[in-house]
Order: C-alpha cells, then sequence, then structure tokens
C-alpha cells in the first residue's frame, strides 16, 4: 500500500514539472520567434489570437496531425525511436533539478553526475536519426553533430569539476546552498571562464545557432532530421527547446545561486524575503534562454574547423588552467568562497 | 514480491537479450546499438548493488563517449556480412575452445567468492559515510593513491602513442594557420578598380 501511495506522489510531483514544461517550451518558440523578428525589425507571428499569442498551440496541432513519412530504405525501427531517444534523456535530467528549495523530485547525491551522464546520452538520438534516415544530407548532420557534441562535452564536464571542487558536493541543492551569501558570492565571480565556457559550450551541446553545423540549412538543407516529418519532428523540436532551458537552468544553478535570492546580506533583504525562490530561479533562466535567443539573431554559423578548434585548442586548456588556479585558491582559502 | 527483484530481473533479462543480439544481428550498427543497450543495462543492475558512481561512469564514459566513437566508425566502414561469415565452420572449434575457458575461468573465480563471502573487504578499511561516491574518491586518493596514478599515467602514454601513430605528415596535406586568417588585412583582400570609361 505504502508503495503505490509514494509511486503516485512520485506520479504527481512529475506532472508538475512536465506540464508547465511543455508550456515553458512552447511559449520559448513563440518568445524566440517574437525576439528575433523585433531584432530584425520584423512583427514575428502577429495572426493566430491577439499579438499571435495562440501561435504555438496552433504549430502543435498542425505537428500532430499531420503524416509521419518514412522514406524508403530506411531502417523503420531505428528511424522512429531516434526521437525518442533524443527527448527521454532530456525529459529525464528534470527529475534531478531543484526548482526551489523545498521542491526537486530526487535529491540524489550524484546529481550532478547524473546530469552529465544523461546529457551525453542525447547524441545517440542524433546519430540514430542521421543513419537510419537513409539520407545523405541527414548522415552528413549526424556525422558534424556527433563529433561536435563530443569535443564540447569534455569542456563542459570539466567546467561542472570547477563547480564540483568550489562546492565540494555533487548534490545539487548543496551546490546552491554553498554559494548563500548575495550575488558577490556566487560561483560565477571566481568561476568565471569556467561559467563563460559552459554557457558557450552549452549552445554548441544543443546545436543551436551559431554552432547550428548539424542543421546548416544553406549547406545540408536540415540536417539530421531533413527526413522527419509530424510528430517524430515535434519530438525533436521539443528535446532541442528542453535542453536550451535546461541548459540555461542549469547555468543558474552551477554559477548563479539557483533559487537564491540576489539581495541576500544587503540593505533588500528584509524587504524582498517574501518573494519565493522559484521566482529567482525562473528570472535566472529566463534571461539566459533570452541570451540564447539573442546569440541566434546576431551571430552567423560558424565555420566548422573552427568549432573544433575552439573545443578542443581554446576552451580544454583554459578549463585545465581555471582547475589547477582554483586549486590554488581553495588551497589558500580565499573568501568568502572557499571557506570550508 | 520486491520492486528491486523485478527490476533486477527485468534488465538482466534485457542484458542477456542484448548481448546475444550483439554477436547474432547481421548489421553491424545494430550491432553496436545492442552493445550500448546492454552497457545501459548493466549500469542500471550496478545501481541496484548501490554503486551509483560505477553506474553513472559507465553511462557516462561507455555509454556517451567511447561508443559513440564506436558507432561514429561502424557506420562508416562498408562491412560485408557474408564475407565475414564465411569463416565460420574453421574458426568454431576455437571458438569454443575460447568459450569454455572463459566459461570455466569465471565460474571458478565465482565459486571460490560465493565460498567465503563473509570476508568483506570494503568494510576493513575505515570510511568517511554511506555515499559511495565520496568513498570512492576518499580511497582513491588516500588508500590507492599509487596505483590510481600509475593508472593516469598509463592512460596518458596510450593517448601520446595513439596520436604519434596517427599524426602523419606528407606534402600533400592541407593546414590551416588560423594567426594567419586572423591576420589578413583589408588590402590583401580587396583592391578597389576605378571604372575610367565610365568616369570620362
Amino acid at each position: 500500500m505504502n508503495t503505490i501511495f509514494l509511486i503516485l506522489d512520485i506520479l504527481i510531483d512529475i506532472i508538475m514539472v512536465v506540464l508547465p514544461l511543455f508550456l515553458i517550451v512552447a511559449y520559448t518558440t513563440y518568445s524566440e520567434r517574437k525576439i528575433i523578428g523585433f531584432m530584425q525589425s520584423r512583427l514575428g507571428p502577429t495572426r493566430v489570437g491577439p499579438f499571435g499569442i495562440l501561435q504555438p498551440i496552433a504549430d502543435v496541432i498542425k505537428l500532430l496531425t499531420k503524416e509521419v513519412i518514412i522514406p524508403s530504405n530506411a531502417s523503420k525501427g531505428l528511424f522512429l525511436t531516434a526521437p525518442i531517444i533524443m527527448l527521454v534523456p532530456s525529459l529525464l535530467v528534470w527529475s534531478v533539478i531543484p526548482l526551489s528549495e523545498y521542491f526537486v523530485i530526487a535529491n540524489i547525491n550524484a546529481g550532478l553526475l547524473f546530469i552529465l551522464a544523461l546529457t551525453s546520452l542525447s547524441v545517440y538520438g542524433v546519430i540514430l536519426a542521421g543513419w537510419a534516415s537513409n539520407s545523405k544530407y541527414a548522415f552528413l548532420g549526424s556525422m558534424r553533430s556527433a563529433a561536435q557534441i563530443i569535443a564540447y562535452e569534455i569542456a563542459m564536464g570539466f567546467a561542472l569539476v570547477g563547480v564540483l571542487m568550489a562546492a565540494g558536493s555533487l548534490n545539487l541543492q548543496e551546490i546552491i546552498l554553498s554559494q548563500r551569501g548575495g550575488i558577490f558570492n556566487w560561483y560565477w565571480l571566481p568561476l568565471f571562464p569556467l561559467f563563460v565556457i559552459y554557457l558557450i559550450a552549452g549552445v554548441a551541446e544543443t546545436n543551436r545557432a551559431p554552432f547550428d553545423v548539424s542543421e546548416g540549412e544553406s549547406e545540408i538543407v536540415a540536417g539530421f532530421h531533413v527526413e522527419y516529418s509530424g510528430v517524430a519532428f515535434a519530438m525533436f523540436f521539443l528535446a532541442e527547446y528542453m535542453n536550451l532551458i535546461l541548459i540555461s537552468i542549469l547555468v543558474s544553478i552551477m554559477f548563479f545561486g539557483g533559487w537564491l535570492s540576489p539581495f541576500e546580506g544587503t540593505f533588500f533583504e528584509s524587504y524582498s524575503q517574501w518573494i519565493p525562490g522559484f521566482v529567482w530561479l525562473s528570472i535566472k533562466t529566463l534571461s539566459f534562454i533570452f541570451i540564447f535567443l539573442w546569440l541566434r539573431a546576431t551571430l552567423p554559423r560558424y565555420r566548422y574547423d573552427q568549432i573544433m578548434r575552439l573545443g578542443w585548442k581554446i576552451f580544454l586548456p583554459i578549463t585545465i588552467i581555471w582547475i589547477f588556479l582554483e586549486g590554488i585558491m581553495i588551497y589558500y582559502k580565499v573568501e568568502p568562497w572557499f571557506v570550508i | 514480491m520486491n520492486v528491486e527483484i523485478i527490476i533486477f530481473y527485468i534488465f538482466s533479462l534485457l542484458l542477456l537479450s542484448s548481448s546475444i543480439a550483439v554477436v547474432t544481428v547481421n548489421n553491424p550498427v545494430k550491432s553496436a546499438i545492442s552493445l550500448v543497450f546492454s552497457f545501459f543495462c548493466s549500469a542500471i543492475l550496478w545501481l541496484l548493488l548501490n554503486a551509483e558512481f560505477l553506474s553513472i561512469i559507465l553511462i557516462l564514459v561507455y555509454v556517451g563517449a567511447v561508443m559513440v566513437l564506436f558507432l561514429f566508425v561502424v557506420m562508416m566502414l562498408d562491412i560485408n556480412i557474408s564475407q565475414a561469415k564465411e569463416g565460420f565452420v574453421k574458426y568454431f572449434s576455437i571458438g569454443i575452445f575460447v568459450f569454455a575457458t572463459i566459461a570455466g575461468l569465471l565460474s571458478y573465480f565465482f565459486y571460490n567468492q560465493f565460498d567465503n563471502s563473509s570476508k568483506n573487504i570494503i568494510t576493513s578499511i575505515d570510511l568517511i559515510g554511506t555515499d559511495n561516491t565520496k568513498n570512492l574518491g576518499y580511497l582513491l586518493y588516500t588508500e590507492y593513491l599509487l596505483a590510481f596514478e600509475i593508472a593516469a599515467i598509463i592512460l596518458l602514454l596510450g593517448i601520446i602513442s595513439a596520436i604519434t601513430l596517427t599524426l602523419r605528415k606528407s606534402a600533400t596535406n592541407k593546414y590551416q594557420n588560423p594567426s594567419q586568417q586572423v591576420n589578413v588585412s583589408k588590402s590583401e583582400r580587396l583592391r578597389i578598380i576605378k571604372d575610367e570609361d565610365r568616369e570620362k
């Protein structure tokens, strides 16, 4: 009986996270079109509902009712599982993300490792989609993407090693709690190079502009998902935007104190006490999502060899050097971050 | 029945069937994918043994990185299955011999393990808590520091030798020099020509 209640409790938690997440994904696509539109002196979607506010819902209905076309000579089973493999890890990661001081579905000890392991799985979706489609463009796109994701995953992992060293824990709640004490106690300041690298590697991991060579419309049509349509395409789309939100929320947790208030230890602290932690986390996450959209609107696509050079020859050495420097800082217990 | 036991049986079954699929499936890409799946299943079995660090690292390193490269190579190769299967009868006896040796050694090892299961190695070293990840890190950097560093140096040697083996320079190779590319000035690439006919 107790087991049943436990499972029900977990199910309710999952629904509480996943349903709003889908809504946020839908409105991230809307805000992306609107923001990029305004940045390029256009209006963006305006037709469905006031200010085009119902556009994402119309898009969802369109994608769900379209036919899923399976190319001839495609490996049918893999072709249809690839989008699922892409989507499942990016949903699963949300189980360990602390959304406020009280709410996290699974507060596990090795949370940071869990996130790293799951985000490394999404590359299978890309590779299998490219291979199973039996299309040259899709295959080229998946090859590019696989090499890119592996290159940037290493820099990303090292950036997280820096966070782990500073916090002394792999548990995400403890990482947030160790950043207590106002905006200058957050890790973005002592780990600034790692923060920048994590952010850029995050853009590369999610295959978004300016690192979107796996899609590269001008060269290989749409890259690995060129053969997909209908629901299968919608799943790739969903996974991409979910990963975008995930990277934003992870940057806010690792380097910007998660749900901690920025006014801690200042004059405003007593006035802002009533604001729940979830609001602060949302504000931080939304600003990073905005930065991602901003990047897409302003930067041209990287050349492929430059992407590789940036990942292996620039990011990797910088992270290793900074981890070494951080070790020295921890040894000398530099205030106020490394007092243990 | 206990939930853990149900999960154990489900994933052991999946592990066995996917491992068999690795050697029986005709398509090399599908066989590599079965290998990925069997790694995943064994990671879950480790998780059931409270070895969460090892299980997550298995997914992170083997599934997330090594097998991706493996799949990468297998997809690029054009392997002829019928040709590879030709020597099946010829090598069958050798295969049986290898199989019997490994199975015998493994069963001998496991038999001895279960025989003196009261001796648990881990408990003889003082640990700093129940957190598997922390304990492992603690042990690696205190008790087994030397072995750990030796393993690291062996890996480093492997990396260096692999790179030296693949790094062949020949006259036909083309390289880009990024610093030269960055230092290009406008006058090197752009020449303004005056259209004199029109100016008349």
